[in-house]
């Protein structure tokens, strides 16, 4: 028995980053919003104290800022030729539940992708000739100059720390000279850098290289945000990532937007509220409505005149596929769109250990504290005959000494025992960790779709991940690598380790929450699930946020881009949309 | 069709809620409760999830996995009771996994893929002295610290064929158990009076450093707090 309840303008699905960017901007619009979040509230300043979160029992690995597996996951595999098993346990990624997503425990790390990763097929194509074979990297459909003043729009929004390499095409000292052109300097200064990234960025200057500080949604200063949200000075407690900030020093959902858009009238938020599929008109041409249902088991139809996917991408794909919109795609035929050009991260690290006299004192730090050198990133260096196209930056992050989670040893250390205690002990606090951040992209056998065997806690098949790294990944990997042990070598600690990629994906190890495609944006319908407005080629007031947009995955950490992505498409509901609803880009 | 901007008529939809959703729907404000707190659960020193053969089995492991050096061994920090809270708790029963058949071997990429932690130790450690009776007519508690040491690297090398569970996911699990139960907070029964963190210098619990930004490689010194507070001395 379905209840239908009164009508509303806008109904959103899911309550992180993108949910509530579209809920304030839409509710600034004088809209009627209502946003569905499966988890539950969360209060900041109490429920996330900063006398409890720095727990890594209960929040690292008991997942309580996770989502809860038992309720829905996914299935695994690397090739087609695999049977996919369920995700059984979080590992890889640890997409987030609750108000404010995978929002509230993030780094921190936001980046502006480079002019070049817009257009990565027809740049690359240009200047090395055809793609490799198997490999389906596209054009975005939308430019970077399109997208500038809405990454600009978030950074105030967040308050990200940082120093502008390039305003207006004038290169800035110390900033990042690769980067786009920015409209104006970060709204904070950098934070202030501890020990281990001045090392880094020490022995990156003497190679040549140019390192500036990453861009931070960790405060270096207090600050009032265009909301009027206030924020407060980092104190460099070391549990970013996998926490939540009880201090208001990390920009988050609720710690920038929701206190804010909680006061208007026109806006309401419903929780544990799962949305089981998005329901479609009788002409199959528009969205009447969603279908959730609520921790008794009550089945409530929410109708509204647009809809908003901006859940996690996993989700958000799951639900085109279960609620029947667009065309899945198919690896075999290279037919189809929904779940094409699923991506994600490819990471690599070298540690260098120092002798006992130096004390990193790794506690002190932040999620995105660091030096950062972009020379190896996107199109930023000479491809040719490197095998390989895209890159990634190579930073050194100061994020935590946490000690379950952060205990490096040097190689031929025992895996257990006194050998493996006595190294642990002499290790902890005078090791530097590299970090290389490459881009993943896209590859004809990679891909999200329905799992044949599997099913959720509410009777809907799992979603099916295919998934591995190919040569260009590993290519990529193995020359940053190379330079980040170049890097390591000149910082005069006793010994490095290497961290390479090798072999297959494996969805064990975490490794970052980067999941990219499924939902892709493009220049027309047979490429792509949505315009460069987010908005459904199939259904006209069907949007879609998140990750799941991105074609291929750049070489940088991802919520700066969702972020003006959204801010984008709300522009578009707003300024062209709202005059004259129908698609805002001619198929 | 053309959008409206009406205004939302201040609560009129709920109405169609039953109580139930009435209390998760917000509006006109941030939900504020006076005295709201989020606090850790504390460990209970009387949980048991082991019997005292499996009891056995995971002290003396845990010994080998973490000796006792300078520092306390596993079982001085208290690892056992971390577990048996942890496995007689939501972790043991997999509440929080996806615990649907059905349930096949898959590959080392595809991850855990046995049944709830709880069942897993249960059936392993049954498996593992199994095997050591036929192997050496021996249970692992009868071995010599150097046969256990080359036992559990045998385990972790995914070489010893156990009959109902495999035997390098259990090692996986139980030596990633073993080390959270080390260095994890003293709140979940391990760690005891903060010993790891005193052996590796982490102050733990605190949470303002600016002060010591600028340290520049000189030796930090913080007598180590738990999330807990010290009402944990008592529990201990």
């Amino acid at each position: 028995m379905v209840k239908i309840l009164p009508r509303r303008e806008v109904v959103i699905v899911g309550f992180g980053w993108t949910g509530a960017i579209l809920a304030e901007q839409l509710t600034a619009e004088g809209l009627d919003v209502v946003a569905l979040e499966r988890g539950v509230w969360r209060d900041t300043s109490t429920e996330y104290a900063v006398t409890n979160i720095q727990d890594e029992v209960r929040y690292r690995y008991r997942d309580e800022l996770f989502e809860d597996l038992s309720r829905e996951t996914l299935t695994f595999r690397n090739d087609i030729s695999q049977t996919a098993l369920p995700m059984r346990m979080l590992g890889s990624f640890l997409p987030g539940t609750n108000v404010g997503g995978a929002g509230v425990h993030w780094n921190g790390q936001t980046w502006r992708f480079l002019p070049s990763d817009f257009v990565a097929k027809s740049h690359n194509e240009e200047r090395y000739g055809p793609l490799a074979d198997g490999m389906t990297v596209q054009d975005w459909g939308i430019t970077y100059d399109e997208l500038e003043p809405h990454y600009t729009r978030f950074e105030d929004l967040c308050g990200i720390s940082g120093k502008a390499g390039n305003i207006n095409g004038q290169i800035q000292e110390g900033g990042n000279p690769f980067e786009g052109w920015r409209s104006k300097e970060y709204p904070n200064p950098p934070l202030e850098m501890v020990l281990a990234p001045k090392m880094f960025a020490k022995a990156a200057t003497e190679l040549g290289y140019k390192p500036f500080p990453g861009p931070a949604a960790n405060m270096s200063q207090a600050y009032t945000n265009p909301l009027g949200v206030q924020m407060a000075p980092c104190t460099y407690c070391g549990f970013c990532e996998k926490y939540a900030c009880g201090n208001y020093s990390k920009a988050t959902p609720a710690t920038t937007i929701i206190p804010a858009l909680m006061q208007r009238e026109n806006f309401e938020l419903r929780t544990e509220a799962m949305v089981l599929r998005v329901i479609k008109s009788p002409d199959g041409k528009r969205a009447e409505g969603v279908e959730y249902i609520t921790p008794e088991g009550e089945i409530l139809h929410q109708p509204a005149d647009i809809v908003i996917l901006a859940a996690y991408i996993t989700h958000n794909v799951h639900l085109m596929l279960t609620s029947g919109i667009g065309t899945p795609y198919d690896p075999r035929t290279g037919q189809g769109v929904v779940g094409k050009n699923y991506a994600y991260q490819c990471v690599s690290g070298v540690i260098v250990f120092f002798d006992e006299d130096t004390h990193i004192n790794p506690y002190v730090g932040a999620g995105a504290l660091g030096m950062v050198v972009d020379n190896f990133n996107g199109d930023n260096f000479d491809h040719t005959g490197l095998g390989f196209i895209g890159g990634g930056y190579i930073g050194q992050w100061q994020t935590n000494g946490r000690p379950m989670e952060s205990h490096p040893v040097p190689e031929g250390t025992p895996k257990f025992g006194a050998g493996w205690k006595k190294a642990v002990r002499e290790s902890y606090g005078h090791t530097v960790g590299i970090g290389t951040h490459g881009a993943v992209m896209s590859h004809r056998g990679n891909y999200l779709d329905l799992d044949p065997t599997y099913t959720d806690a509410y009777g809907r098949p799992l979603l099916r991940m295919t998934f591995d790294f190919t040569d260009n990944e590993f290519n990529m990997s193995n020359y940053l690598t190379d330079r980040a042990v170049e890097i390591a070598k000149a910082m005069g600690g006793r010994e490095i380790r290497e961290g390479r990629r090798k072999g297959h994906y494996s969805i064990v190890p975490y490794q970052s929450t980067h999941n990219t495609g499924g939902t892709i944006m493009g220049s027309n319908p047979r490429e792509s699930v949505i315009n460069k407005y987010q908005q459904s080629w199939d259904l006209e007031n069907l949007f879609l946020t998140g990750a799941g947009a991105f074609p291929q995955n750049p070489g940088y950490n991802p919520t700066g881009t969702v972020a003006a992505l959204a801010y984008h498409t709300a522009d578009a509901i707003r300024n062209i949309y709202l005059k004259s609803p129908g698609p805002l880009v001619q198929a | 069709m053309p959008m409206t901007r009406r205004a939302l008529l201040a609560g009129a939809s709920l109405l169609a809620f039953s109580t139930a959703v009435q209390a998760r729907t917000y509006s006109g404000g941030i939900p504020w409760k006076a005295a709201r707190s989020n606090p850790p659960e504390i460990f209970d020193p009387e949980a048991r999830f082991f019997t005292p053969e499996e009891r056995a089995f995971i002290s003396a492991a845990v010994d080998r996995l973490i000796p006792a050096d300078d520092f306390p061994s596993a079982t001085e920090s208290g690892v056992v009771t971390f577990l048996e809270n942890q496995l007689s708790g939501a972790y043991g029963r997999g509440d929080i996994y996806y615990m649907k058949g059905p349930f096949r071997k898959g590959e080392p990429t595809q991850g855990y893929q046995s049944q709830a932690p709880g069942i897993l130790y249960r059936q392993a450690i049954a498996d593992i002295n199994t095997l050591l009776k036929s192997e050496q007519n021996k249970s692992f508690t009868d071995l010599s610290p150097d046969e256990q040491d080359t036992f559990l690297m045998r385990l972790s090398e995914g070489k010893a064929e156990l009959e109902h569970v495999d035997g390098k996911t259990f090692f996986d699990t139980f030596w990633q158990d073993t080390q959270l139960g080390f260095f994890g907070d003293p709140v979940h029964g391990g760690n005891r009076d903060m010993a790891s963190w005193k052996m590796l210098g982490f102050p733990g619990a605190r949470y303002d450093y600016r002060e010591y930004v600028n340290h520049d490689g000189r030796k930090l010194s913080f007598e180590p707090v738990s999330v807990a507070g010290n009402f944990m001395k008592e529990a201990h």
